[in-house]
């Protein structure tokens, strides 16, 4: 049996072929070597993300994360919910908060839901994945399982917004939470203080506003060269896409000559776990992180 | 003016705070800001606010509701969530301004060509179709919202990216014929049509 076993909520972006499917690749890694097994909430949908709220409202995204509670609730009872994507983690918390918190709001989600032959009760607690490595693990326990440490390293720990804001991870500060500083440094990786940690790199609207998000994108990569990163790393799928992606564009309009490679905390961790290349998700980039390529190919 | 609006307007007559508290997402919220402007000078986008949420809250006071709900400002909204950790008085100000962006634009009363609007709304009928996003149709679909040569253009101009993301197995061609998706669509679409009923039904968004 697993040391923890998990309902899993992948989310859209990690899905094949999807953005962020190098992230659940090595998250899949990452799992294994820590022994969690995770079970993914059968039938899961989108989450609405932040950007549904045009059309959307506000009943209508509660009742789309409702859904995924109540089914996790029904298949993977006792189970928490853990969630790999910050917007995820936060849609689904955010209407956990709302519907125990507002008893109108709670009847009225229920009563869309029957619709769909399920019913909320708000007895899953809903987990982002790093909170689990934190919270449920530890750092010291994490620590145990590095075989390859990431020596020699420097990372700039890019936190962005939605696995800090509102909610936080492990108690921290909203200005400088460090758990992925920690994370990084776990793994016998450097992690360089910059200032730009806890930036917004535009979210969607780097898709509706590419120029003003741009600039966030800009000021973000700016900074981790300027501290001596050869890397950034995030934990949100959003944050790297949007900072990986466009580094092109930022480059065409501010002539620029930016080409750092941005990975995820389990693309680090497979690694640092001894995984491959591939079991890292490495082969998911459009900026190669080509010193971890030869990090993983040595032994 | 929709009939929503004008359905709308006779309601509340000149209480604006009292409609935005009783249709809009938090909005009873509002008439706690103490305007310390915190949350304008915390936000990415301040400068590109018309009016920061800050000066929002006092205008929907002062029953400016044309100048508020016609506004691009609630748009600009990354949901970065800096305003709400910030607030000395923990107003939840970005789900306030989610609110008023929704209720502007059920209204028919938000900015025509505002991208976000644009973007928020094709964002969600992508979603709602099998119940998870579909990546490469909601790019194209915003490539192409100025027409078919505009959308070949900036088609080309992300050439490069798209491409990229194909070779990392990050964007899928077979995403347009055969999409991920949720196995109890009909589930789904029957939840949300009554989730949209009830909240119509309390926001006062259903024409008498």
């Amino acid at each position: 049996m697993a040391t923890k076993e998990y309902a899993f909520y992948p989310g859209c972006s990690s899905q094949k072929g999807a953005s962020a499917s190098n992230y659940l690749t090595s998250v899949n890694s990452m799992c294994k070597t820590l022994d969690i097994k995770l079970t993914e909430i059968p039938d899961w949908n989108c989450c609405g993300a932040s950007i549904g709220y045009a059309e959307g409202g506000e009943l209508p995204r509660h009742a789309m994360n409702a859904r995924n509670l109540a089914m996790a609730e029904r298949e993977l009872p006792g189970q928490k919910v853990v969630a790999t994507c910050a917007a995820c983690w936060l849609s689904a918390r955010e209407t956990k908060e709302r519907l125990d918190h507002n008893s109108t709001m709670r009847a009225d989600a229920n009563e869309a839901l029957k619709e769909a032959g399920l019913e909320y009760q708000g007895k899953a607690e809903v987990m982002h994945m790093v909170e689990v490595l934190i919270e449920d693990f530890g750092y010291d326990e994490l620590k145990k399982h590095v075989v390859k440490p990431l020596e020699g390293i420097k990372f700039a720990g890019y936190v962005g917004c939605q696995t800090n804001r509102p909610f936080g991870i492990d108690g921290e500060s909203f200005e400088n939470p460090v758990y992925l500083d920690k994370l990084v440094e776990t793994m016998g990786g450097e992690a360089v203080k910059y200032d730009q940690k806890v930036t917004c790199c535009g979210g969607a609207l780097a898709f509706s506003e590419p120029e003003k998000s741009q600039k966030q994108i800009k000021d973000i990569v700016e900074s981790a060269y300027d501290h001596g990163a050869e890397m950034i790393v995030t934990p949100c799928p959003l944050c790297q896409a949007n900072v990986e992606i466009y580094q092109g564009a930022v480059n065409k309009r501010y002539g620029t000559k930016f080409n750092i490679p941005v990975l995820y905390y389990s693309q680090l961790m497979t690694l640092a776990y001894g995984g491959s290349a591939k079991e890292a998700g490495l082969d998911g980039h459009l900026i190669k992180a080509t010193k971890l390529e030869a990090f993983a190919a040595k032994k | 003016m929709s009939d929503l609006n004008a359905q709308a307007v006779a309601k509340y007559r000149n209480n604006f705070l009292k409609e935005v508290e009783a249709c809009v997402e938090e909005g009873d919220w509002v008439k706690m800001c103490i305007q310390c402007g915190v949350c304008s000078g915390s936000c990415p986008f301040g400068p590109d606010w018309e009016h920061p949420p800050q000066e929002l809250f006092m205008m929907i006071r002062a029953g400016k509701r044309e100048e508020v709900l016609t506004s691009s400002s609630m748009w600009m909204c990354t949901s970065c969530y800096n305003c709400i950790v910030r607030c000395p008085r923990e107003i939840p100000i970005t789900h306030i301004m989610h609110g008023l962006a929704n209720y502007a634009h059920r209204l028919g009363l938000a900015p025509k060509n505002q991208p976000t609007r644009h973007f928020s709304a094709l964002f969600w009928n992508n979603i709602i179709k099998t119940g998870r996003v579909n990546e490469l149709k909601l790019s194209l679909g915003l490539y192409f919202r100025d027409g078919f040569v505009s959308g070949i253009k900036v088609g080309l101009t992300m050439a490069s990216v798209g491409l990229g993301m194909v070779m990392a197995k990050r964007l899928n061609p077979i995403e347009l014929l055969k999409p991920h998706g949720c196995k109890d669509t009909k589930g789904i679409h029957a939840m949300l049509k009554k989730a949209r009923e009830i909240e119509d039904r309390r926001k006062g968004l259903t024409a008498a």
